[in-house]
């Protein structure tokens, strides 16, 4: 059943940074779908335009809106920014634009206030890393956190709510690497370290 | 009155959303080629025909020139072809492009826009398609997602009856990779809209005859005794097929409305032109962050339209001076440039208001080549700059103005 009360009424952008190969892109059309399944009627999904490589920096970008999505130009002043990958922190390109009412959402074993960023925006932190590593969630030797961010992501915004994320992800995912992601998901919302 | 359907939404990307399209349209000879941004399609359909989703023949071929000539075989032994390329696979098949206009062959091909080297570019403008402009195919411009499905399946309808190969435009990653919401349409809807492929002629070894032989200057008497059109003749022929294919092309978007609730009858895309004193004239994707661009003009009381192009080929020029009537200026967008001269898109504008009453100012701005964002922020800057201008002077200035650094 959509939720229309709780929709946001203003168009929200999350810009998302990872590193090749650890599902930014995969991230950013999951919470696009939810964010559809929810209720709201304009949805998109992207990647940075042009090459990507394994282990470089990547970035994806999603949008929602009560209403279709017009806007195919790149994401300037997201409302919220997700780090997969901390160690991306050090690039000004990562925070840059972002919202001074919005959300950086990090994976990261730091507090919110450990990071140490200037800036108005409200943090939350998760150390979705670990989670993931003691779930096993590794595939070619690679700590796959990118559904364990969605729950950071989702406790400190609430786009979407766990049960609706849920049905998407059992929608996507094959039988036997759902439950495993949704644990992912669900630890990782637990853990989510908020500083607003 | 309105008929209840059942909505089918898919999150999906536009090279997905051509695939779908192909694949529903139920084409039976599929040959391409992979180059970026294109390669996600040609990967779907030939996962499509492996998994006996799609029965069609997927011919893998060495290069963009040859996909086009199977699918010029493949059309005229009575085969439905798709085949689908971007930027330097478009211009590889540039002579093979000409030959199935020429021997009249509907081919329905996705050109998934990017810019043309040099210096190497993968990311999107529409210079690949206009470089094509005059191979006598139609052409039809999409603005997001959904139009690529719908426009695809109209394609083949358009194609079959007027025996017009068909291009169907879409901006490379800006929605080849770009995921968004895209009601899929039932099988069985399809089916119903698209009947299957009857050609005009078809070659058959156990009655053998000869196509697109040699054709003289001038017309002349065949072994049979009948009167054979020359080459001109034939020239006149694709000529008028596509002057005369407007009406198709509405009818096919009418009777798509009718089945799938969603209109296409028009040749353009209109914002707010009921009252506009100003209009935006933008192509493709760029078309609807014009609409946002014209949202914000308006806040500021300027009474901006939008006219999105939608069919290019063939131009409909009544029907722009219709939808223009009321501009006193015209701002046009080109992602394409004629060097020495404009944007593609302009000169069309401009050749379709003389000798109309129309006297509206026309600035052309060319932006977004190999890539470069183009955001309404930008379009809306433009026409303000466009609007002072016209203190200066209101005569058209020879060239256009380009959104860079230069």
């Amino acid at each position: 059943m959509a939720q229309k009360s709780s929709l946001s009424n203003q168009p929200l952008e999350i810009r998302w940074h990872g590193r090749g190969g650890q599902g930014a892109i995969t991230a950013a059309k999951i919470i696009a779908q939810a964010a559809y399944v929810k209720g709201y009627k304009g949805v998109t999904a992207a990647p940075s335009f042009g090459a990507e490589r394994r282990g470089a920096p990547v970035s994806a970008s999603t949008r929602i809106s009560t209403e279709p999505v017009l806007v195919v130009s790149q994401v300037e002043n997201p409302e919220i920014v997700v780090v997969l990958d901390h160690t991306l922190l050090k690039y000004p390109d990562v925070t840059h634009g972002l919202d001074k009412h919005g959300w950086l959402v990090v994976n990261s074993p730091l507090s919110p206030k450990e990071l140490g960023l200037k800036g108005e925006f409200s943090i939350a932190t998760a150390d979705a890393t670990r989670i993931c590593q003691d779930l096993g969630l590794i595939v070619a030797g690679l700590v796959i956190v990118n559904t364990a961010i969605l729950g950071a992501l989702i406790r400190a915004t609430k786009i979407v709510d766990l049960p609706t994320l849920e049905k998407v992800m059992r929608e996507r995912f094959s039988r036997d690497t759902v439950d495993i992601n949704l644990a992912a998901v669900t630890k990782t919302y637990e853990i989510t370290k908020l500083a607003k | 009155m309105a008929v209840q359907r059942k909505s089918n939404m898919h999150i999906i990307d536009g090279n997905q959303s051509a695939a779908i399209a192909a694949k529903m349209s139920r084409v039976q000879v599929v040959a391409a080629y992979p180059i970026t941004p294109q390669t996600p399609l040609t990967e779907q359909l030939s996962q499509f025909v492996e998994q006996g989703e799609l029965k069609a023949e997927y011919v893998a071929v060495e290069s963009e020139h040859s996909a086009m000539a199977v699918c010029t075989s493949a059309s005229i032994v009575g085969a439905r072809a798709f085949t689908g390329t971007s930027s330097h696979g478009l211009a590889y098949m540039h002579e093979m492009l000409h030959w199935a206009a020429g021997a009249r062959l509907p081919i329905v091909l996705a050109c998934v826009n990017r810019a043309i080297g040099a210096p190497w570019n993968v990311l999107n403008d529409q210079q690949d398609s206009i470089s094509q402009r005059d191979t006598g195919w139609i052409q039809i411009y999409c603005r997001n997602n959904q139009e690529i499905m719908d426009t695809l399946i109209q394609a083949y309808r358009i194609a079959e009856q007027v025996y017009v190969p068909v291009m169907v435009c879409y901006d490379g990653y800006i929605l080849s990779h770009t995921e968004m919401p895209v009601d899929v349409p039932d099988q069985a809807d399809v089916d119903r809209y698209l009947p299957p492929y009857k050609p005009h002629t078809t070659l058959d070894p156990a009655n053998p005859k000869n196509y697109n032989l040699v054709t003289l200057a001038n017309p002349r008497i065949g072994v049979d005794g009948k009167l054979y059109h020359g080459y001109m003749e034939l020239r006149y022929l694709l000529q008028e097929a596509l002057q005369n294919s407007r009406e198709t092309i509405l009818q096919a978007g009418r009777e798509f409305n009718e089945i799938f609730g969603r209109d296409y009858a028009r040749m353009f895309w209109e914002d707010r032109s009921e009252d506009a004193e100003i209009t935006i004239v933008a192509m493709g994707s760029l078309a609807m962050e014009a609409i946002v661009a014209a949202d914000m003009l308006r806040e500021e009381g300027l009474k901006v339209g939008v006219l999105g192009l939608r069919v290019f080929r063939p131009f409909p020029k009544s029907d722009v001076v219709q939808a223009l009537r009321k501009s006193r200026l015209i701002v046009v967008f080109d992602k394409n440039i004629s060097y020495g001269s404009e944007g593609a898109t302009c000169s069309e504008i401009k050749s379709a208001l003389y000798g109309t009453y129309i006297n509206a100012s026309i600035r052309n701005f060319i932006v977004g080549l190999g890539g470069r964002d183009v955001k309404a922020r930008e379009l809306a800057e433009a026409t303000k700059k466009a609007i002072a201008s016209l203190k200066e002077t209101v005569i058209n200035p020879d060239y256009p103005e380009w959104i860079c650094q230069i």
